[in-house]
């Protein structure tokens, strides 16, 4: 299947996207992962996470999160000072466990995604992000 | 069946190399009657399919120097590999003899004496011949342009590339992709497009907003009765490398996901041959060739890069041809029933006095220079200094820009770009106007001048650094290491991001450079929009006027460990 975009703003009927606040301004990548994992073990595999190598733009970068399968994917900006950036809850009717969105960083750093599949278990898998000055090219 | 090893093998021991003794004694009119035209092209025809590879001419019309790399580092997986090996080494790793006619072309060793005896190299009217040849053997030969073509000189920045255009149309590329093209502007590249007669590939060229392709991913091609896809790849990076103001409707990026997509699409739609027209850079390519699998051939852009073999990466074939119109690769290929069985390969070394030029695209060449012929022509000053760019640190073309912006603009550290374009001028010759465009036409020249604290200018070497030399191909940002005049560093290629400057010093008090004083810097070709100054070629114009001859001491302020 391929999804655009705008495919996928339009299978909004099956993805509900949340978009954190900045609540507590420096809770830890390890707490906000706990708070959705509720403290479980998480393992790896069934987890797709596409980020740019290098962004054009540290203000707006392009993500896309897929796991076949799972209920919800949350995204973690682990170098962000509030590193929670997005958590998608996927319902019985949504047509493919796939979403994308823009996200800001910081600075370079690791995007992290963890996954809660229907079974109750959790997988998470990370990219690295460059955010660069720029210039100078070729 | 040969296994391709085999064929590698062979193509390695039929590849002769000519004019083997000791060259620097000869004449040069010796020297270059021990090349003849027929030697250059020879080549036994073989296969069924001929791919014929230009890449990097930036508006190069005309035969130039171009002094190869002295220094070019490897890093992570690349390192000590080609094409980061240089001088000596090359010539070790490829079998040939110092002073030969390939070295010249190759290496930067002896580069003033060689090029005396040798002449010049490139000129499209002497490429049009050489493409004449092939198509006399294999008319329906396929003709790749690997981009970075409508840039790079006097006449195609008066033209908006209109020069190249031209020049190009009159060779009959089948298919090209991109990089410089888009410092036109989307609107000039739109309208180039529209009026071409191959297509402007660009499987990685996305529309901003809606994340959505932009060009023609793709081109099916049916030779010798084999069907072949050639997918474009446009430079990753242009958004962070080149301004993103000039084409804001656009995102690029390297977009593994995508090329994996579409050269399965190609296969599924009976491609027998999966060939990549690339502007990745050679690391990048080495490693995309890695990671998917089912492409036969990326014919590889941006880094400059000649190689006389074929790389292999798994079943995957790169190819490197120079840069500036000095080589054009000559790719012949067995394929049958949806595989490459084996292939002859050439890099043809374009030297312009022994290969002739072809007559009408000699006239439309003069054509385009014509209406400019007497600005390009003046005469601004001598160098007694040999002016080259090539190279990972500085050279002494950009050795002299940050001389002429410290001076002209009264700055105490200047800095230019990483490009590895410009060709280079030898000691004793009259810089024209033309050859200062060589090392400066962009639509992006403002000089500007403004204060940097010590800490932000650590800041820019860092960064520019880790574009450079991370230790992951597709995390390097695609440029050579920023020039600097007026400071000098110690940078260590392996360490950490962050970590690799040390040791700035501003060289005319030899005090080191303190984090929270500000200096005054000028530089130019900034990607930020509303940069302002006067254009770097007036600055520099004026420096060597003023001048009357030039004289770049040898720089030793950037001490390099790691490498």
């Amino acid at each position: 299947m391929e999804l655009t975009r705008r495919g996928a703003i339009a299978l909004g009927a099956g993805v509900a996207a949340t978009l954190a606040l900045p609540i507590r301004a420096m809770a830890s990548v390890d707490e906000a992962i706990a708070e959705f994992t509720g403290g479980a073990e998480i393992g790896e595999g069934g987890l797709e996470l596409i980020t740019p190598e290098i962004a054009e733009n540290g203000n707006t970068v392009p993500i896309e999160v897929s796991a076949p399968g799972a209920t919800a994917i949350t995204v973690l900006a682990t170098g962000n000072p509030t590193p929670k950036v997005v958590t998608f809850n996927f319902g019985p009717l949504a047509g493919a466990q796939r979403a994308s969105t823009r996200i800001r960083l910081a600075g370079t750093q690791d995007v992290m995604a963890v996954a809660k599949m229907s079974d109750g278990s959790f997988v998470s898998t990370s990219n690295n992000v460059k955010v660069t000055i720029g210039g100078c090219g070729g | 069946m040969i296994s391709r090893r085999d064929f590698l093998q062979a193509t390695v021991a039929a590849s002769a190399i000519y004019g083997a003794s000791g060259v620097g004694n000869w004449s040069k009119l010796a020297a270059q009657q021990a090349l003849t035209q027929d030697q250059l092209l020879d080549f036994d025809t073989f296969g069924n399919v001929t791919l014929v590879h230009v890449t990097d001419i930036h508006g190069q019309l005309k035969p130039i120097w171009f002094r190869e790399p002295e220094i070019n580092i490897g890093v992570g997986a690349a390192r000590g590999q080609p094409p980061h090996l240089t001088g000596q080494e090359f010539l070790n790793y490829y079998d040939m003899k110092p002073g030969t006619p390939h070295a010249y072309a190759l290496t930067y060793l002896d580069f003033v004496a060689l090029a005396r005896s040798y002449g010049k190299m490139g000129g499209l009217d002497r490429v049009a011949t050489v493409l004449n040849a092939i198509r006399a053997d294999r008319p329906d030969a396929l003709l790749l342009d690997g981009g970075d073509t409508w840039h790079g000189s006097y006449t195609t920045l008066k033209t908006a590339g209109q020069d190249m255009v031209n020049v190009m149309d009159a060779l009959k590329p089948d298919a090209m992709t991109s990089h410089w093209e888009f410092t036109l502007g989307t609107e000039r590249v739109n309208e180039i497009v529209a009026g071409l007669d191959f297509p402007f590939l660009g499987a990685n060229i996305f529309d901003a907003t809606w994340d959505e392709p932009a060009y023609e991913p793709y081109k099916m091609f049916e030779r010798g009765g084999a069907k072949i896809a050639v997918i474009g790849q446009a430079f990753p990076y242009l958004p962070i490398a080149n301004p993103d103001w000039m084409f804001p409707e656009l995102s690029f990026g390297i977009r593994d996901e995508r090329m994996a997509e579409l050269v399965q699409e190609v296969r599924d739609a009976g491609a027998d041959l999966v060939v990549v027209l690339s502007h990745n850079g050679f690391d990048v390519d080495r490693k995309m060739a890695g990671q998917i699998k089912g492409i036969d051939v990326i014919l590889t852009g941006h880094t400059h890069d000649a190689l006389p073999e074929p790389v292999m990466v798994g079943d995957t074939m790169l190819i490197a041809s120079g840069s500036n119109g000095k080589f054009v690769t000559r790719l012949d290929l067995d394929v049958r029933d949806g595989q490459l069985m084996g292939f002859r390969h050439k890099l043809i070394p374009i030297f312009s006095d022994v290969i002739e030029p072809d007559k009408n695209v000699a006239a439309l060449i003069e054509k385009q220079r014509a209406p400019f012929q007497a600005e390009l022509d003046e005469v601004l000053g001598t160098t007694d200094t040999l002016l080259y760019r090539r190279g990972n640190f500085n050279g002494t073309w950009d050795d002299l820009i940050c001389n002429a912006l410290i001076d002209e603009r009264e700055a105490e550290i200047a800095l230019s770009p990483g490009f590895r374009w410009g060709p280079s001028l030898l000691p004793g010759e009259p810089i024209t106007r033309e050859d200062l465009f060589n090392a400066t036409a962009m639509t992006y020249p403002e000089a500007y001048r403004s204060e940097m604290t010590g800490e932000t200018l650590k800041t820019i070497l860092e960064d520019v650094a880790d574009n450079l030399f991370h230790p992951d191909p597709y995390y390097q940002q695609g440029g050579d290491m920023v020039r600097v005049g007026g400071m000098g560093y110690h940078i260590d290629v392996r360490a950490e991001r962050g970590n690799r400057i040390s040791g700035m010093t501003l060289l005319k008090t030899g005090e080191p450079i303190a984090p929270e004083r500000s200096y005054v810097v000028a530089g130019w070709a900034s990607v930020n929009e509303g940069t302002e100054g006067p254009a770097i070629w007036d600055v520099v114009e004026s420096y060597i006027k003023q001048q009357g001859t030039v004289q770049v001491d040898p720089n030793k302020s950037v001490k390099v460990t790691g490498a």
